[in-house]
């Protein structure tokens, strides 16, 4: 690649700015007693380092898990437990048990952002450049743009170097398993995937996407010979890699079941705090977590979760292109985070990352998807200070995606990849020729409703009754945003060329 | 959606360059600052509640208005934006008066004010010619020289983090360079006269543009050889550019020469009583003639030459103090560096503009009788005025090591023209911008300037190898190991040392051989330019004629 040092400087680009926002304050900071997901993480070094691995996920007198308990997967703890060693050699105050409640200082926060960018460096960042790079029918001068734009995506470090997370570590993993997956190295892209689910366990929503499309693909060599072969194979290296990081935890029943109560904390309830999924929203007319008992809400939100996602599966499964695959990832993810149970805002990330896939593809829409997406995590983000670091990014973003896919010539049915659906709705409407210049001016409207109700938000006090107006409005018109993207990347993926070629075929 | 379209900047790189760099500056807000944000916030309470007659006599805080007039007025200005964000910033007893709000308000003064040299930086762009135009964008020698300007590492740092006014302030001598090459020479005059009203270190390449205005402005004729046609002396030109410099510091100075104040604004834009070099001392010509002292003393130690009942305390300390006593080599006066200096500028200046060395004498003219010959046009003049730059940084008395950057800023405007500046600009840059480490010590700060270093480093070097590749290798191999050195010694001062014992003896070991490795390259880059200069063909004849 004769352009490597633009590749360099992208990256540096990216780190920069990741390292200048984590400058900026953190979730929780200074807020006793519960701080917040960075005091989380510093908990769980504490725990981690100082307990025995069998009661890490147990109550007791040491391990209180109404405070931040550990409810991520066994990698993370892991994680957790090779920061602490780190932590340990440095200054053993930061991760004493009980005593190093709440500790927070400037020493202490630089080592603590330290651990994510590593995290970061090591496992996101050379994925998204691999990734780009293996990126097929463009121009090298594309595909650095490209990576610069997936480095660029504000939401991931606003929450990771803002807020405190380290997303960037289950995400990598699972864009290495997507890089597999999509270069047939098909183990290392399903051990990859393994161990972001082993991370954290939101990565499910990713899961059917991928067991489609392996599946998808040992149905395409013949299950009687090599598709059997590679099932097998396959299936084998799922379980080995499963059973590798829970190892510590297969020896008593109880400690899986246990690990596996605190992973799906049924009892939380439909949504927490502000979410802007169907449930958060339709909450505004009518108090559904209050009238339907929990394992009826359960079920609802399952069977909706399970019919939104099933018609892309099932092409998937039977059509199993790289490009499908990277699109059911979207739709996979959105409705994971639209239906089911027990979402975070931050889960939009999730869905974010296959929209980064498919930017250099679909330019307009998913760098309108990923506007949306930063403008969901607003109030998050606002109650963390981050405003300022918030706006600059997504800016930054913003000007880095319409400078290198130049987006707004793209909005033709042809770059939209809406010219087979709208072919086949002339059909029976011959006068459904508006569809290009409907999205624009939706996406105008949208921008500008996020741009008004940033401002809002930012400058006045709600008024004294409804105390989170701004953020519920924020997560309805986010939602409504989302319900379109769902309903868009589902026809795209239903219209795909392919099945358009077909359709041909048979008629 | 078209002027949405517009707006965004699709596909003009420029703006995209432009907007780029300023979201970075608004990410470094809350960075580290030093005390340089204190001054500021001293003078704009200083000018805010003052009357004129007092602001270059207070003196609550330490850091007094030490800055020329117009500096001042634009303090005063901004002070009436100022009491809109915090009223309190503007009390002069308010001292080390820091909250959030004064921060947002001075750092993004200093963002805003850095719009005059993006404009700047795109006039500058007009005037490189595009004959060396690429197919690629990003080879084309104005998207280089954007970058360069816009997103040079040192005016980053040094204004965004560290805190200073420099960006317009480079925005204006960019702009009257500007102006110059675009031959209006009374706009470039008059930009030059307003800066020096607003800093007065621009003095440094006042000469370049003293000479080059009479040669190539007043002289409105040349002989067929190049040389000056005397008779063709415009008295008009000279008395118009006069009369320029003239209102111009009349409206500076002026208020204050009615207030019969002037010694007191010169003695405190002229305070000669510091030492010869920094606390930290710049990469210059001294910061080798110290460490030669150094090491001459130590050797003479050993070798009982010295006695060490003899040698000053100071000495040993390297750096605590700002009065360096020398103890083998004479000590130096600022007279003698004033010598010096002016000796490097003006035979140089002569030689630059005055002093071309057409081919055919090339090599043969001793140089003293050359004199009047042809000047290379506003190229030779924009070398001559790198040159002065750089000859005040290798000798000036008490030189900040931030004062590089009035080399490095002209010079990246020469850098895409030609291989061989190039190569000097290169090694220049990197060794002049890695001098400016010291200035942000603090932890957080430090991935940021590694990672930017970086970025502008690796972007200078590839995109101009890419640029002239077709051209001989832009360094050799003893310039490569210098610049590859760098690497090492970064990791030595800053991982290594602080975790060795010598840490408590020798604190100051990182910032010695952080200067002296530094003063070696630039010394470097400056000889090699003066060479370049002498022994290159006019480049201006060529492509008049």
């Amino acid at each position: 690649m004769e352009k490597w040092y633009l590749m360099t400087i992208v990256v540096l680009i990216g780190l920069t700015v990741r390292w200048t926002v984590s400058l900026n304050s953190y979730s929780g900071a200074g807020k006793p007693p519960m701080f917040g997901d960075y005091e989380a993480q510093r908990h769980w070094q504490e725990i981690t380092f100082n307990l025995p691995v069998k009661q890490w996920y147990f109550n007791s007198s040491d391990n209180n898990l109404q405070y931040w308990g550990l409810d991520y997967p066994p990698l993370t703890a892991y994680h957790s437990l090779l920061c602490a060693y780190v932590a340990k050699f440095i200054n053993p105050d930061w991760i004493a048990l009980h005593t190093s409640r709440g500790y927070e200082s400037q020493a202490h926060k630089l080592f603590m952002r330290t651990t994510v960018l590593i995290a970061d460096l090591l496992i996101y960042i050379p994925a998204v450049v691999l990734y780009c790079c293996c990126l097929k029918d463009i121009s090298t001068k594309k595909k650095i743009a490209n990576a610069l734009c997936i480095l660029l995506y504000p939401g991931l470090i606003l929450i990771d170097y803002g807020h405190f997370q380290y997303n960037s570590v289950s995400l990598g993993f699972a864009l290495w398993g997507v890089l597999g997956v999509s270069c047939d190295w098909d183990l290392l892209g399903s051990l990859a995937f393994c161990l972001a689910i082993n991370y954290k366990q939101m990565e499910l929503y990713h899961s059917l996407p991928f067991f489609c499309f392996l599946l998808g693909k040992c149905f395409k060599k013949g299950l009687k010979g090599k598709g059997f072969v590679l099932l097998v194979k396959l299936a084998c290296t799922v379980v080995a890699s499963f059973v590798l990081c829970w190892l510590p935890f297969f020896t008593e029943r109880e400690q899986t079941l246990q690990v596996l109560r605190r992973l799906f904390p049924v009892d939380r309830g439909l949504f927490e705090d502000k979410v802007a999924n169907i449930w958060c929203s339709f909450n505004v007319f009518l108090k559904i977590r209050d009238i339907l008992p929990r394992h009826i809400q359960l079920i609802m939100s399952f069977c909706f979760t399970f019919l939104s996602l099933l018609p892309a599966c099932i092409k998937l499964t039977l059509q199993p292109s790289s490009k499908g695959f990277r699109l059911t990832l979207v739709s996979c993810a959105l409705s994971f985070f639209l239906f089911s149970f027990q979402v975070h805002e931050k889960s939009i990330l999730l869905v974010s990352l296959p929209v980064c896939l498919v930017l250099s593809e679909i330019p307009f829409m998913s760098t309108w998807f990923l506007l949306v997406s930063t403008f969901s995590l607003l109030p998050l983000l606002l109650k963390d200070e981050l405003l300022m670091p918030s706006v600059v990014t997504t800016m930054a973003f913003f000007i880095a995606c319409v400078t290198s896919f130049s987006i707004f010539e793209k909005t033709s049915e042809e770059e939209l990849q809406l010219k087979s659906f709208s072919i086949s709705v002339r059909k029976y409407l011959p006068c459904f020729t508006f569809l290009s210049r409907m999205i624009q001016y939706l996406f105008l409207i949208s921008v500008i409703t996020m741009v008004l109700l940033t401002l809002m938000t930012v400058t006045l006090d709600p008024p004294q009754k409804l105390p989170d107006l701004f953020s519920v409005l924020v997560c309805f018109v986010s939602c409504l945003n989302f319900l379109f993207f769902l309903v868009y990347f589902n026809i795209i993926i239903m219209w795909d060329s392919k099945s358009g070629r077909n359709q041909k075929k048979i008629s | 959606m078209a002027a949405f379209t517009i707006a965004a900047g699709t596909g003009n790189w420029f703006s995209a360059l432009a907007l780029g760099v300023t979201l970075l500056k608004c990410l470094l807000i809350p960075t580290y600052h030093s005390t340089d944000f204190e001054v500021h916030r001293n003078w704009l309470a200083i000018t805010h509640s003052l009357p004129i007659s007092q602001w270059y006599y207070e003196a609550t805080s330490e850091w007094t208005l030490d800055y020329p007039p117009f500096f001042a007025w634009f303090e005063y200005i901004l002070s009436h934006v100022a009491k809109y964000f915090d009223q309190e910033m503007l009390n002069v007893r308010n001292l080390n008066y820091s909250s959030s709000r004064t921060l947002l308000f001075q750092r993004f003064s200093v963002i805003f004010m850095d719009v005059l040299f993006v404009y700047a930086v795109h006039e500058c762009c007009k005037c490189i010619d595009g004959k060396k135009v690429g197919k690629e964008l990003t080879e084309k020698p104005k998207f280089i020289l954007s970058v360069l300007l816009m997103w040079n590492f040192g005016l980053l740092i040094v204004d965004h983090i560290h805190f200073q006014y420099n960006g317009f302030l480079f925005g204006l001598m960019l702009l009257s360079i500007a102006r110059l090459f675009q031959k209006r020479h009374m706009e470039g005059a008059f930009f030059f006269a307003v800066l020096l009203h607003f800093k007065h270190i621009y003095l440094y390449v006042a000469p370049a543009y003293g000479v080059y205005l009479l040669r190539s402005y007043c002289f409105t004729a040349n002989k067929p050889d190049g040389s000056v046609r005397w008779n063709s002396f415009s008295f008009v030109r000279v008395i118009s550019l006069g009369l320029v410099v003239f209102l111009v510091s009349a409206l500076s100075l002026g208020p204050f020469l009615a207030l019969n104040q002037l010694p007191q604004v010169f003695s405190r834009l002229f305070p000669f009583k510091r030492g010869l070099c920094h606390a930290y001392w710049a990469p210059n010509f001294w910061a080798l003639y110290n460490a030669l002292d150094k090491v001459l003393s130590v050797i003479g130690l050993k070798l009982k030459f010295l006695d060490p009942n003899n040698i000053p305390k100071a000495s040993m300390t390297s750096g605590l103090v700002q009065q360096f006593q020398h103890t083998v080599l004479p000590s130096v006066t600022p007279l003698t560096t004033l010598i010096c200096t002016l000796i490097a500028i003006l035979v140089r200046t002569q030689q630059m503009i005055l002093l071309p060395q057409p081919p055919e004498y090339q090599g043969i003219q001793p140089s003293i009788f050359c004199l009047w010959f042809k000047p290379q046009g506003p190229r030779g003049f924009l070398r001559c005025l790198t040159l002065c730059a750089l000859s005040s940084f290798m000798f000036g008395w008490h030189v900040h090591e931030k004062a590089i950057l009035l080399a490095i800023l002209p010079m990246s405007l020469l850098s895409v023209q030609k291989a061989g500046d190039a190569s000097i600009f290169l090694i220049l840059t990197t060794t002049g911008h890695y001098s400016l480490f010291p200035l942000l010590f603090t932890a957080p700060e430090l991935p940021i300037k590694i990672l930017l270093m970086l970025l502008f480093t690796i972007y200078s070097i590839s995109s101009l190898k890419t640029l002239f590749r077709k051209e001989k290798p832009l360094f050799n191999w003893m310039e490569t190991f210098y610049l590859l050195g760098l690497g090492p010694l970064e990791v030595c001062c800053e991982f290594v040392f602080p975790f060795t014992s010598w840490k408590v003896k020798y604190p100051f070991l990182p910032l010695l051989l952080t200067s002296v490795y530094c003063a070696v390259g630039i010394t470097y880059a400056w000889f090699k330019l003066y060479v370049s200069v002498l022994i290159d063909p006019p480049v201006g004849k060529t492509k008049k004629q």
